[in-house]
């Protein structure tokens, strides 16, 4: 059986990643993908966590995240577009009309 | 291990008005789409919901429900109270505001109230889960009420800082959460404070990197410097009420999880985070205060300082003393009326096609309106902090609870800074009476009914708390203990 540390060091290094993905992109679209990448790290730990644990909140929680993060998406797709078709553009770079 | 339990309806009385407002929320969405003619409907029914849900929660007794999930003790009524005021005041301003801005949308009251909704979740949230479902039931209707004015540029720019920010710190809050959970095993929160003090864990490295991640979720949630960046942009680019809405609704929400999380959850670690809070409140009111003086628009000058309020309202929590907390409280309720206020009288200022947020649109009000340059003098005096106010006397409360506690310099920081804030909000009030207007009659204002009324009660907390603050402070300490 594989121990709990590589399930938490795999969810740690997803986290890592996704962390990084947002804060060096620069596309929008990409920002967010990295996100959705941070809450898979989240949902990994904590599925493993209940799964050594023998306690079924984690998996509960998992559930409660998935979906969030289906709704959110939807409205970050929503925004995103909202912007482009203002600004031609979903790139950060030129989102800077607001500054100061 | 899995137990079943019949469904019995008494188990939802502690929930009644979330799901009176739910109720209202969906039949909101109906009368919009099938009634369209009759769209004054709208906000009447809003304020009345959320009158009525006032009423229920500042009637309830305090219970546990939901398997200790749902908290309804005098914390969460505190919080809900200042919550449903916010939402009931913008929604009686909301009417003239978007007949000045020239659009009419209906789904604005809906998200108001689901959002609203996830603000009275997360008031009352005593487990994780359902602290982080309010805490995205109240920011996806937020995130699409900033960008509601999609041919407005700025909006969608705003829209979607705040979005990415936003999920941005809910993964933060997320992953602190679940090494929380693997921790202690559980995602209670008055649980995981007594696993922590029964596992000895206080000192565990794997603890200190979860309260890490919380801290860093939370300051986002609540604009703590260093991570504020996307406050001003996004209070700028919002409609105006929804600015003043997420200046006083989502933030009092935020410290109440913060209070939750910190003061319930993590006490033991309380040498931890009270060290940090005091450095991060310093620095936020260093960063609100001073960028503020350098502001042209009116509208990000208020954004500044509303970042500077939330690192006075730090001020208690840091204590970690049941008192602190309280006082945290009554300034939260003294700055829903100040801050309210002021951006109602922003609002009064916008003219179809102008939305004049900038400093220089206040040159001479008083000459032309007398009685609005007073009110908004009044609540600058108060945001400054300025006696018989009710500003003076939650600042004083504040600074009283952190010295005690033992951080006389956050204290002296507080002072100085206070002081350094007078300047900018002096200088609006220099403007509007002691200099002449630019071009004599620009002013239409469209005062309706709501705008007196909540113009009233703003003045009326404003005064009122500030010359009476015994019974007030009594009646929250009060409600903190009677859980």
């Amino acid at each position: 059986m594989i121990p709990l540390s590589w399930y938490m060091a795999l969810a740690i290094i997803l986290f890592c990643i996704g962390v990084c993905g947002f804060l060096t992109r620069r596309n929008v679209i990409v920002m967010f993908l990295s996100i959705e990448l941070m809450l898979n790290g989240v949902n990994l730990n904590l599925v493993a966590l209940s799964h050594f644990l023998d306690s079924m909140r984690g998996q509960a929680f998992t559930f409660f995240i998935i979906t969030v993060a289906a709704a959110e998406a939807a409205i970050g797709l929503g925004i995103a577009i909202a912007l482009y078709r203002s600004r031609r553009s979903v790139h950060v770079d030129t989102i800077n009309l607001l500054k100061g | 291990m899995i137990q079943t339990a019949a469904v019995t309806w008494t188990a939802l009385e502690p929930i009644l008005p979330e799901l009176l407002l739910i109720g209202i929320g969906v039949l909101l969405i109906g009368c919009d789409l099938f009634i369209p003619r009759q769209r004054q409907v709208l906000p009447w029914l809003t304020v009345v919901g959320c009158i009525t849900a006032l009423i229920m929660v500042l009637g309830a007794r305090p219970v546990t429900a939901f398997a200790g999930m749902f908290l309804a003790d005098g914390y969460a009524m505190v919080f809900k109270a200042i919550c449903l005021a916010a939402v009931i005041m913008t929604s009686l301003i909301s009417e003239p505001f978007w007949q000045t801005v020239g659009t009419r949308q209906g789904e604005y009251y809906s998200l108001l109230i689901c959002s609203l909704v996830g603000m009275l979740l997360m008031a009352s949230a005593n487990d994780l889960m359902v602290l982080y479902l309010g805490l995205e039931l109240m920011a996806l209707p937020l995130y699409a009420l900033v960008g509601l004015h999609k041919r407005d540029q700025r909006t969608s720019e705003a829209a979607v800082k705040y979005f990415l920010m936003g999920a941005f710190a809910s993964a933060l809050l997320l992953f602190g959460m679940s090494l929380l959970y693997g921790l202690t095993g559980t995602t209670e929160i008055s649980r995981i404070a007594k696993m922590i003090a029964a596992m000895q864990l206080a000192a565990n490295p794997a603890l200190l990197a979860a309260l890490g991640l919380l801290l860093a979720g939370l300051c986002f949630k609540v604009a703590v410097a260093p991570f504020h960046l996307w406050t001003p942009d996004v209070y700028e680019g919002a409609p105006t009420l929804v600015t003043a809405l997420m200046s006083i609704g989502p933030k009092a929400a935020g410290f109440a999880i913060f209070g939750r999380v910190l003061f319930y959850g993590l006490p033991t670690l309380q040498s931890h985070w009270g060290p940090i809070l005091a450095v991060l409140a310093l620095l936020t009111m260093a960063v609100g205060n001073i960028t503020a003086l350098c502001q042209h628009s009116l509208k990000r000058m208020l954004a500044y300082s509303s970042i500077a309020h939330a690192g006075y309202a730090l001020l208690g929590l840091l204590a970690g003393t049941e008192e602190g907390l309280a006082a945290t409280l009554a300034y939260l309720v003294i700055y829903l009326f100040m801050n309210l206020g002021a951006f109602a009288v922003l609002i009064l200022l916008a003219t179809p096609g102008q939305c004049r947020e900038s400093l220089d649109d206040c040159r001479g009000l008083a000459t032309k309106h007398p009685v609005v340059a007073a009110l908004m003098l009044i609540f600058l005096f108060s945001l400054t902090g300025i006696p018989p106010t009710g500003g003076f006397i939650g600042k004083f409360y504040l600074l009283k609870a952190a010295f005690a506690a033992g951080y006389p310099l956050t204290v002296v920081g507080a002072v100085i800074f206070s002081a350094i804030s007078a300047f900018f909000y002096l200088r609006v009030v220099r403007l509007m009476y002691m200099c002449e207007a630019d071009a004599p009659g620009l002013w239409q204002m469209n005062v309706t009914h709501g705008m007196r009324a909540v113009l009233g009660v703003c003045l009326a907390g404003v005064l009122g708390l500030g010359v009476f603050p015994g019974s007030f402070f009594g009646w929250i300490v009060a409600a903190l203990a009677g859980n």
